[in-house]
């Protein structure tokens, strides 16, 4: 290690600096990457993680510093340049052709003209084998797994001779037994001397793959550091500029009566495929359910038909004493007090380009006060803005903002603001904490954890077991649709509900 | 590192995520500009100068009395169509059959005109409500297709409009044919309670306009501050957030079809019973109202208050195309061209708002 941190720079970032109109992204950012070491690059969401990738990808020139390959200034103008010069990125969401085969994938731009994934398909093979990437070149990328799309961007950057590689968040959507395999993967490439660039907010991923750890905070390289002089406790201190707990974070819930009782509950996806083959289950007043599982085994049907977004085809679903109605719609059952929090905060839970005062108004616009008859009224629209944008703490520039402008969390805080106001019975949080920093997330599962002791139940769907293990009382795991558990949280281990999530028995 | 001389600043493109409105209204106005400069070139190509041709359109149609009143003409039909075309728009609900929607409020009107025995004062009246509901209904055959089936609105109400001339041109021709016109295709002339009023001289039918000022006023209110004009808001900005609080998209599309076509029919009543008095071939009764009027929609942006200045425009743009015809001998279609490089040099520079030029300082 001391030998390789002594080499040249493969990569050498010299004061960095980009600005967007009132924030600067990146701040004379420094960084070296060697050859044949993972460089962990840790920082909270909107400390320029992202932005610098960016840069380094060709999407954005800097405004100041250099870049140095190999000790010669460049500069990167397309991501297509980025390639030719040996960085290639593996993005968060892979960005390939679902209808078309893996190989068809990959021989774009590179295959020959007129049957392109003929004569790439050795090649892919070639690739694969070395670094221990198992996928079928001939398979259609639709059926492949987020893990397996995730190689598939592996291959497809190494095909392009990419010596450093950039993986953008890569586990955020692996089981992980998948993130393990990944890790696998990953130690490979370095072996070959590959250089790799990881980006990620999870703590015991980085300090399990990396060599050496770069930490950002506000755009600005705060340190950088060996693995080996690095721990939790140290590098959240440094993300954050205070140290966090990493204990449970619930203590003795209150538990009341029944509030909402499922049993049998079948539906479809919007494919028309069985999404949700008889999910049983109960959750009381005060009670926090974690259902944890791989994204598209039903989690997403399950909160849609709880929150009248998706009819159930067959089933019983009883709200506060009262059986749904099967044709419920969203509106209704947010007047029985099902709070909803969704997956997608941008597209479903907020309109972007409406003002966060129209926003906060979601739910409740067509009522008083907030409404007289047919008419809207601003005054007490700006009123009701107010008082939860200074409740929640949401930070904006102004009430008549466009909500889309805001940080991912202030947009999450509006979402909490309006949904949580009332006195919801349910609350269906969807990965209420994706892409949030530290200090956000607390804010969302201290929100969270308050009603539950005011009496509110919570399904909490969450892909993060670390925040199920820490906030339910209950956890079960979806997986094809069928519903293992719920059991106590705490006869469940981080090891038993990966197994459970991947089809496995405990 | 050597550094770069002073001289070596530039202007840099950068994107904006939060324009100023400002920037807004100056892009707009530089696209309006470019394409008149384009145009002018069309001009010169007919060997009129450019100059001479905008003074010329300018003249003829601001500063003289009868070119003013053909202005207000044309202003009716486009301010009426243009305004309900912008809560359509605002709803993602690309109704661009509003021209046989007018037609139908034609016909509608004609037919109370011609053919319903009513106490004169009731006449005018009825024809407009059966007017707008005439039109109101044909585009909502449109809305219940997209969204019942998923049918795309844009193909349905275009190829309505055909539908819309073809059935005015069988009436014309057929059961509606006037007595005592000798077989030319047109319908007899409405009776005098059914003719509206214009100022006197001119063809302006002041009800009309009136109608359409309120229209402006009305739209514009109901998109702001009405429970409908939110749910609009939201559904049309995004659906999905829409589904997720409970907005009915069915209502949503269900009522911009009706407000759109209900104001092209109006539309279709002021030009049948204001300037033809009679029902007569389509290519006579509308002028291609239906088609400006989207260009008209689009420059206001989603407000339909801001119809009256963008139909005032366009407007210009119609009279000034007889302007040219008579004093310039250019054949009128070519008001068609300037309006077509009007809304492409808008539509182009529409991504430029969400940009601004930056002189780009030197890295110490």
């Amino acid at each position: 290690m001391i030998a390789r941190i002594m080499a040249e720079p493969l990569l050498s970032l010299q004061g960095i600096t980009k600005r967007f109109p009132g924030v600067v992204a990146n701040d004379g950012v420094s960084l070296e990457v060697y050859p044949g070491e993972v460089l962990a690059l840790l920082g909270e969401n909107g400390a320029g993680k992202s932005t610098l990738v960016s840069i380094l990808y060709g999407l954005y020139r800097p405004d100041e510093g250099e870049i140095l390959l190999e000790g010669r200034p460049v500069q990167i103008a397309s991501p297509s340049h980025a390639l030719r010069q040996g960085i290639g990125l593996v993005p968060q969401h892979p960005m390939l052709v679902g209808r078309h085969s893996v190989a068809e994938n990959l021989a774009l731009g590179i295959g020959s003209k007129l049957f392109p994934a003929q004569r790439i398909v050795p090649l892919i093979e070639k690739i694969a084998g070395a670094y221990g990437l198992n996928i079928d070149p001939q398979a259609p990328v639709h059926t492949l797994s987020p893990g397996e799309k995730q190689r598939v961007e592996i291959v497809r950057s190494l095909l392009g001779g990419a010596r450093i590689l950039i993986l953008d968040e890569p586990t955020s959507v692996l089981t992980p037994q998948e993130a393990e395999a990944l890790f696998k993967v990953m130690r490979g490439l370095r072996s070959a001397g590959k250089s790799l660039i990881f980006i990620s907010h999870k703590l015991e991923e980085v300090l399990a793959i990396s060599d050496r750890i770069t930490v950002l905070r506000r755009g600005k390289v705060v340190d950088s550091l060996l693995v080996a002089q690095a721990s939790k406790a140290r590098l959240s201190e440094l993300m954050v500029g205070r140290s966090v707990s990493f204990d449970r974070k619930r203590s003795q819930p209150k538990l009341g009566q029944p509030v909402l009782q499922v049993r049998g509950l079948k539906a479809r996806s919007s494919r028309g495929l069985e999404a949700l083959r008889g999910v049983d289950f109960t959750l009381r007043s005060g009670e926090i359910l974690g259902v944890a599982g791989v994204a598209g085994n039903g989690q997403s049907e399950l909160v849609e038909v709880l929150s009248g977004l998706r009819p159930m085809e067959s089933g019983w679903v009883e709200l506060g004493g009262k059986t749904k109605n099967i044709r419920a719609n969203p509106a209704e059952l947010f007047e029985m007090g099902v709070a909803h929090i969704p997956e997608d905060r941008i597209h479903m839970g907020t309109v972007p380009s409406m003002s966060v005062a129209e926003n906060l108004a979601l739910r409740q616009y067509n009522q008083p006060p907030l409404a007289h008859g047919w008419f809207t009224d601003a005054q007490q629209l700006e009123a009701n803005a107010k008082a939860k944008v200074q409740e929640y703490a949401v930070a904006t520039p102004s009430i008549h903002t466009p909500s889309g402008l805001l940080s991912g969390g202030n947009i999450q805080k509006v979402i909490l603001a309006r949904e949580l106001s009332g006195i919801p019975k349910l609350i269906l949080a969807v990965h209420p904490t994706y892409g949030l920093d530290i200090g956000a997330t607390e804010q969302v599962h201290q929100v969270l954890l308050d009603k539950t002791l005011q009496g509110a139940a919570v399904l909490l769907v969450s892909e993060d077991l670390e925040e199920i293990l820490s906030l339910c009382d209950q956890v079960a795991v979806l997986y094809h649709g069928e519903l293992k558990g719920p059991f106590a949280v705490e006869s469940a281990t981080r090891e038993s509900l990966g197994l459970l999530m991947t089809g496995g028995v405990v | 590192m050597n550094k770069p001389p002073p001289s070596l600043r530039r202007w840099v493109f950068e994107p904006d995520p939060n324009p100023p409105a400002s920037r807004l209204w100056l892009v707009s106005l530089l696209a309006i500009l470019a394409a008149f400069l384009a145009s002018g070139l069309i001009f010169w190509a007919y060997g009129v100068s450019p100059l001479t041709a905008y003074i010329t359109v300018i003249q003829g149609t601001l500063f003289d009395s009868t070119g003013l009143a053909e202005v207000l003409r044309r202003f009716i039909p486009l301010v009426l169509i243009g305004s309900g075309l912008t809560l359509a728009f605002r709803a993602q609900f690309f109704n661009i059959g509003a021209e046989g929607q007018l037609l139908m409020g034609a016909v509608a009107a004609a037919g109370i005109a011609l053919f319903v025995p009513l106490p004169a004062a009731l006449v005018l009246p009825t024809m407009f409500v059966v007017g707008f509901l005439a039109g109101g209904a044909y585009a909502l055959v449109a809305a219940v297709l997209k969204a019942r089936l998923g049918v795309n609105e844009i193909l349905t109400t275009l190829m309505f409009n055909y539908v819309a001339s073809y059935l005015v041109i069988y009436l014309i021709n057929g059961p509606w044919q006037g007595k005592t016109v000798r077989g030319f295709a047109y319908t007899d002339p409405f009776p005098p309670a059914a003719v509206l009023p214009t100022l006197p001289g001119t063809l302006v039918h002041w009800p009309t306009l009136i109608l359409g000022l309120i229209m402006t006023v009305f739209l514009q209110l109901l998109l702001s501050r009405s429970v409908l004009g939110y749910e609009l808001r939201v559904a049309g900005a995004n659906p999905t957030a829409a589904r997720y609080a409970g907005i009915s998209a069915t209502k949503v599309v269900w009522l911009v079809a009706l407000c759109s076509g209900g104001a092209a029919g109006l539309a279709g009543v002021g030009e049948a019973a204001g300037i033809h008095q009679k029902l007569l071939d389509p290519s006579q009764i509308s002028l291609g109202y239906g088609f400006t009027a989207v260009i008209v929609a689009y420059l206001a942006r989603g407000n339909p208050i801001l119809t009256i200045p963008t139909a005032l425009l366009m407007a210009i743009l119609f009279a000034g195309g007889d302007v040219m015809k008579v004093s310039l001998q250019m054949p009128f279609r070519v008001i068609d061209a300037l309006s077509g490089l009007l809304l492409l040099f808008l539509i182009g520079s529409e991504r430029l708002v969400e940009y601004r030029l930056r002189r780009k300082e030197n890295p110490q």
